[in-house]
């Protein structure tokens, strides 16, 4: 195989590549960001796709090609290993495997990229959840010579699970099969059938090979037959503004600011993350849990005014009102107000090695708020591969996914996870090692 | 401050840019920390991407006092610019700042040069570091680094726990979703926050510019005395930071894309000397920012080590 040899000659023949790109002052200023991730595993051509997209877009320096070239060279390897560019740690390199989840960026003039890039096995499940939970969008990779696989399925699973609103199926190597629409069709065709069980609402094929470059940035002319866009040209373009959620106004309070000193001793500023929904001046609202109502004074950031707030900026909030508001307190409108309860059901990736047990008692975090928690149920566990549940599982080990009831010590102001990810997410703490080692996601108030 | 905080290059308030969201990402970050530890502190160097991160807590806590004082390691290497910087930097925002010495761990025998010539004081600065989170139990510690700059960097946590020697285990990362962060310590562990992780060079110097930052004459071109050393521009100074034997100072026009230790620290070749020039050198080079530190070239796991055993 000489993939890499290949990929390498070709970004250093391309005359195109690798020019930079054109940034005028005034387009920089007006990108957006897009946050994806990646899963598949070095076999599916990942590491190369992300080489390509780095290199195109002019990410990666010459130094740290060198770098990367050396290190292959001291190895013995006989060609440049492309997965040095993006293999951080030295036990991955020496085991040549990625293990945890490595963020990457590139920018094109029109937007910002985020690549969480995310190892492909199944005992790398918690990895993806990981890099997910702040994805707007999702590649995930098909080998075309061997079509969908448990692992293709597997990802889209969790893609769903973790609601990333944009998927790219990405049919890779298609060098291999001839450029043949008629491969390509059926693993469309056979991806679109079983997603079809998913709540997965935008899905976008492209087939591709990331070794010779076709319609990773630039358009293919060997198949002539594909009339969408290149990868590049889909992620620039994909309407992510509409993700947000600017109907249900709910701001978490993270942090009271109350200046000393005279200067500003009115000032009682509420800071946060706007979590959903549009705050304005002179908007009604009701705080939680005390019920108190009143109107927004003034929205600023770092003491400047804003008129408004949407997600997800950080202000600071102040209220007409000198009404008792801590950290974990949530401002909303009265006539929209999230669920505040104690009893909750939830979907949970299990992410440590000592399983989750039914009735021991952890610590939740969710938005600024914190509790402690018991397990009481474990209606089922899903399993990953057939995706049947599993009703007699007792435990849930690393990797796992389950659904379970918890009752907290106080309530907690959430929303479906379905309509607002971050209201409706909490991670589970194990409150001896103090380790993150559960992942939620909110279905609502158990019955 | 007199900051631009109106979104840029959109009538409408409700588009949201990549700049005002890692904005509002890092003041989350930061606001976090201020909650969920007793006693934080913001590393200070006095180099740009430090200085960003003093305008974020501006964004965070302003109108009140920052929630923790300033701390600058002081390696006695800093280029003197630099050092003039900060303590006008301190004096206007108003905000404390702790100075800890790498020379006085060294005069109490606590920190070692490094053997040879003509050495870095990089590896000094790490019981320095301790010995100050020591003094002040300091258990959250914020840091400019970013995950663009270095491979080994770009696993790290926003959030990264350090046992009670400072060092830190990267196969023993906790799982970081969405944006709820654990900050759950025992005593003695300290965590280093890198509210910035996300951003990119580009990034931090666009952000400069649109919040109209002021940052040290440094970085932009101007006249200085250099040798050339292995293929590097070396900006000469006092003693220690003389010429060596066979070497020949030349004065040309450059600029620092990053500013360390005078003792390695390279200059680029470069006429950039305004914001926009520097923006579209950097969207126009070749060679990444740390390439200019010739602390990561000692091997090709440097900067992992150096993490490993508490460098930042």
């Amino acid at each position: 195989m000489s993939a890499q040899t290949q990929s390498k000659t070709d970004f250093s023949t391309d005359p195109n590549a690798n020019k930079g790109m054109d940034f005028s002052t005034d387009a920089y200023l007006d990108m957006d960001l897009l946050r994806f991730l990646t899963c598949g595993s070095v076999d599916d051509g990942k590491s190369t796709l992300i080489g390509r997209l780095l290199y195109d877009s002019k990410s990666i320096f010459e130094d740290q090609l060198e770098a990367a070239e050396s290190a292959s060279l001291s190895r013995g390897d006989q060609r440049m290993d492309l997965a040095l560019l993006t293999d951080g740690l030295r036990a991955e390199r020496e085991q040549g495997i990625t293990i945890d989840v490595a963020y990457r960026y590139f920018a094109t003039p029109k937007r910002k990229f985020i690549i969480a890039d995310c190892p492909g096995h199944v005992q790398y499940t918690r990895n993806m959840v990981t890099g997910a939970s702040t994805a707007n969008l999702a590649l995930i990779l098909i080998d075309a010579r061997h079509g969908v696989i448990e692992q293709t399925r597997r990802h889209s699973f969790i893609t769903s699970l973790l609601r990333i609103p944009h998927l790219v199926v990405c049919v890779n190597k298609m060098d291999l099969v001839d450029w043949s629409q008629e491969t390509y069709d059926k693993i469309r065709e056979e991806f679109e059938e079983f997603a079809a069980r998913f709540e997965i609402t935008d899905i976008t094929f492209v087939p591709m090979s990331a070794l010779t470059g076709d319609n990773v940035v630039n358009r293919s002319q060997n198949m002539d037959w594909y009339q969408g866009p290149s990868l590049l040209h889909h992620l620039e373009n994909v309407h992510i503004a509409g993700d947000r959620d600017m109907i249900d106004p709910r701001f978490p309070v993270q942090w009271v600011i109350r200046p000393q000193g005279d200067e500003h001793h009115d000032y009682r500023g509420y800071g946060g993350q706007i979590a959903s929904g549009v705050f304005q001046v002179g908007d009604e609202i009701i705080a939680l849990p005390s019920g108190m109502e009143s109107k927004i004074k003034s929205i600023d950031i770092g003491g400047v005014p804003q008129p408004l707030a949407t997600p997800p900026m950080s202000v600071s909030i102040q209220l007409e009102d000198d009404i008792d508001i801590s950290r974990g307190d949530m401002l909303c409108r009265p006539n929209n107000q999230p669920t505040s309860g104690q009893d909750i059901d939830a979907m949970v990736v299990w992410m440590a090695e000592t399983p989750m047990k039914v009735g021991k008692k952890y610590t939740v975090r969710h938005t600024s708020n914190e509790a402690r928690c018991i397990i009481k149920n474990l209606n089922y566990r899903l399993d990953i591969k057939t995706l049947h549940r599993v009703e007699e599982a007792e435990d849930l080990k690393l990797n796992e996914i389950g659904r379970i009831a918890i009752r907290t010590t106080k309530p907690l102001f959430y929303d479906p996870y379905r309509q607002c990810r971050v209201t409706g997410s909490f991670i589970i703490v194990d409150e001896q090692t103090n380790n993150t080692v559960g992942a939620a996601m909110i279905i609502g108030e158990t019955s | 401050m007199t900051s631009a905080t109106e979104p840029t290059g959109a009538s409408s308030h409700y588009k949201l840019t990549h700049l005002k969201a890692l904005e509002a990402e890092a003041i989350h970050i930061m606001r976090e920390v201020a909650a969920q530890f007793e006693k934080p502190a913001l590393m200070f160097s006095g180099g740009k991407d430090s200085i960003v991160m003093v305008r974020l807590a501006e964004k965070a806590f302003r109108p009140a006092k920052f929630p923790f004082p300033l701390l600058h390691i002081d390696t006695g290497h800093n280029f003197p610019e630099a050092l003039a910087f900060r303590d006008k930097l301190v004096e206007d925002i108003g905000e404390r700042l702790i100075v800890h010495k790498v020379q006085d761990l060294i005069d109490r025998g606590d920190a070692a040069e490094d053997p040879g010539p003509f050495p870095s004081r990089n590896r000094a600065q790490i019981p320095t570091l301790l010995d100050a989170i020591d003094k002040y139990q300091f258990d959250a510690l914020f840091g400019g680094a970013r995950r663009d700059e270095e491979k080994a960097r770009a696993k790290e946590r926003i959030f990264s726990f350090r046992d009670d020697f400072g060092q830190w285990d990267p196969k023993n990362q906790r799982p970081e979703l969405w944006n709820l962060y654990n900050g759950r310590h025992r005593m003695g562990e300290n965590i280093r926050v890198f509210p910035i992780s996300n951003w990119t060079e580009m990034d931090v110097w666009q952000y400069i510019m649109l919040e109209n930052i002021e940052i040290p004459g440094l970085y932009f071109s101007h006249k200085r005395d250099v040798v050339k050393r292995r293929g590097q521009l070396v900006p000469i100074g006092d003693d220690p930071f003389g010429p060596r034997d066979g070497e020949t100072i030349i004065n040309c026009t450059v600029r620092f894309r990053t500013v360390g230790d005078m003792s390695c620290t390279a200059a680029t070749d470069s006429p950039a000397s305004n914001l926009e020039e520097i923006v579209a050198e950097v969207a126009a080079a070749r060679a990444s920012e740390r390439g200019a530190r010739m602390d990561d070239k000692t091997n090709e796991a440097a900067m992992e080590d150096r993490k490993k055993e508490g460098y930042f």
